[in-house]
């Protein structure tokens, strides 16, 4: 054979490969309102930018006739490409091809792009559609799961790891998503769960649909699973490029900077949103859009524990990360899935150099047996080892209330904040006026001619001595008194100084964070 | 100003409740999580209840019938386990509320005590 003709037959063989399932597969797939493997490649990377490899790999089953069956590309599409011009490695489970199950060789193909993405110190995105493990690959077939998980947890805060649930994935797959750092998920497309709604319903005679159980919407707004909701897979492709503006390609790195663009100000005054009652509620984002460039906020997990906001933006074109009390919901307060969401954002940001600002407005902890009784000390504890435990830069803005372990736990200067101040609205005290009163002043109003009157009058007198940043600013608690429409100056200039920040942390080989 | 009247408009539609942390009252938006929780109830000691879904295997007591604390009462099976249940108290059986073979939730009442 010439190479004409070896040419020709390699081109027959890749057209052979990249049929996938073949058109009855391609077409049920498409039945089902989804895109396919390659079709998601092609749409998340940059045109023509996709190099496949392990194209030819053949499955490793041979047992129960397996032998004798062809799998074009054991299930998965792998390879590099670029998003914006930045370069990933990205692996794509294929359903049309035995259901995108995962045997030995399918394991092989991620666990080496994975490698690859290691090696090169560039983003890793995994796209999950598959029905599970390869039931006649046995036990090679759990070793595949298990060399993926350890791989996702080795690259854990040295490249970026996403991952896109575009179909079920289900049983130990899950576990994969789990331990990477953004969950992307589809409306009535994506499925996740440990144990489905057949065994569900053999087991314990409950009776639930996939959806209910595990869908897009359960995991954004209940469990916490996922990271970022979309209505189509389109959608979710385009939040994943906007992610990527906001993060560097490796932990040596830092973010992309843009041309410095101001926030909306006739939209956003920040002088406005803020009710000066401070038991008022308003929209603690509309803040961040007053402050930030562009006005432009990029919320991560929007639905769960929304008394607290997390999320990217800019400030003078730098990356930073936003953590603030959300007032607008449960008063802002900290319960056990807003100090979870917040402190693993928190370590997000410190794993990839990119800066934090907090924006303080709560009353304190959510009282409730339900909430002592779901370890509200143990995950409440986690907020403040991130904040304590994070290097990157750490920006403060007490806006209104910071009462008792609320206002050490979001960023003080004691978590070793860089910059702390307050707007004159704060209320920096060691609880709301109402309690404090009627502990300091109890035998006063309870041998009061008039309980009632002598309350009010305590209370008031404790707000006026009490309820201020100037107390604090006297202890140096905090650096310095602004109002609202200086914060962004205020901002930018604490992210221009903090450039070379650096601090050191004691030698260890890690340390033990209440999981 | 007109944008934060819009503004206003939009937050009048949310239907704001209030929540108590130390004396003050607060007003907000309540999450669905936090409205369908349960209110703490405290163990009773006369009732025996699955602390997992599972099938009755086996059944040792009738009503009527004595038992000491520690004593066997039933079989669950859960998770292809046989878990033995065993008497929370001392006391006379009251009522048998499942039957063999019956598929039981958790929390579900299997046994009263008197």
């Amino acid at each position: 054979m010439g190479l004409k003709q070896k040419s020709a037959d390699l081109k027959k063989r890749m057209r052979e490969a990249v049929k996938g399932g073949g058109t009855k597969a391609i077409e049920k797939q498409k039945a089902t309102g989804k895109m396919t493997a390659r079709e998601r490649i092609m749409s998340i990377l940059d045109n023509k930018s996709f190099h496949e490899y392990d194209l030819f790999v053949k499955h490793a089953g041979k047992d129960f006739n397996m032998d004798k069956k062809y799998l074009p590309g054991d299930g998965v599409i792998t390879g590099t490409g670029t998003i914006n011009g930045h370069p990933v490695c990205i692996y794509a489970q294929d359903f049309t091809v035995a259901g995108g199950s995962l045997g030995w060789a399918h394991a092989k193909k991620i666990t080496k792009i994975m490698d690859h993405a290691m090696k090169l110190k560039i983003p890793l995105i995994g796209i999950n559609d598959s029905g599970g493990a390869r039931i006649q690959e046995g036990v090679n077939a759990l070793a595949g799961y298990g060399e993926i998980f350890y791989r996702n947890t080795q690259a854990s805060g040295v490249i970026p790891q996403i991952s896109v649930i575009l179909g079920p994935c289900a049983g130990g797959a899950v576990y994969s998503p789990a331990l990477t750092d953004f969950v992307f998920v589809v409306d009535k497309v994506s499925k996740m769960f440990i144990t489905g709604p057949e065994v569900i319903k053999s087991v314990l005679g409950e009776e639930i649909s996939m959806e209910e159980l595990g869908g897009a919407r359960v995991h954004c707004e209940t469990t916490g699973n996922a990271h970022f909701y979309a209505e189509s897979e389109e959608e979710s492709f385009s939040q994943i490029k906007k992610l990527f503006s906001f993060i560097p390609w490796n932990n040596e790195r830092k973010a992309e900077t843009f041309p410095k663009r101001g926030p909306k100000t006739r939209q956003y005054k920040i002088e406005n949103i803020i009710p000066s009652d401070p038991r008022q509620p308003y929209d603690v984002r509309d803040v961040i859009k007053a402050i930030c460039d562009d006005s432009e906020f990029f919320e991560i997990q929007e639905m769960f524990a929304a008394n607290i906001v997390i999320g990217f933006a800019r400030i003078a074109g730098q990356s930073v990360g936003f953590v603030a009390n959300q007032p607008l919901v449960l008063a802002g307060v900290l319960d056990v899935d807003s100090s979870d969401k917040a402190a693993r954002f928190i370590r997000y940001c410190d794993s990839f150099n990119i800066p934090l600002v907090t924006l303080v407005d709560l009353p304190g902890y959510l009282p409730g047996v339900d909430q002592e009784h779901a370890g509200v000390i143990r995950h409440g504890a986690k907020l403040l080892y991130a904040y304590s435990e994070a290097t990157v830069p750490k920006i403060t803005v007490i806006m209104r209330k910071a009462y008792g372990g609320g206002y050490i736990a979001m960023c003080s200067h004691h978590l070793r904040a860089d910059f702390v101040c307050a707007w004159p609205t704060a209320e920096i005290a060691v609880m709301g006026p109402e309690g404090a009163a009627n502990i300091i002043f109890r035998n006063e109003i309870k041998n009061a001619e008039n309980p009632d009157e002598m309350r009010k009058l305590k209370v008031k007198e404790y707000k006026n001595k009490f309820a201020n940043p100037y107390v604090a600013a006297a202890y140096g608690y905090i650096d310095a008194v602004i109002e609202p429409f200086e914060t962004r100056n205020f901002l930018m200039h604490a992210l221009e100084i903090s450039e070379s920040k650096i601090e050191y942390i004691p030698n260890k080989k890690h340390g033990i964070p209440p999981f | 100003m007109k944008e934060n009247d819009v503004l206003t408009k939009k937050v009048k539609k949310v239907s704001y409740k209030s929540l108590l942390i130390e004396n003050i009252k607060y007003r907000t938006k309540l999450t669905k999580k936090y409205q369908s929780r349960k209110p703490y109830e405290k163990k009773d000691i006369k009732k025996l209840t699955a602390f997992i879904p599972g099938t009755i295997k086996k059944i040792y007591v009738k009503p009527g019938k004595k038992v000491k604390e520690g004593d066997n009462l039933l079989i669950l099976e859960a998770m292809k386990m046989n878990n033995e249940l065993l008497s929370p108290t001392s006391g006379v059986v009251k009522a048998v509320l499942v039957k063999k073979g019956d598929l039981v939730t958790k929390n579900q009442l299997l046994i009263e005590f008197e």
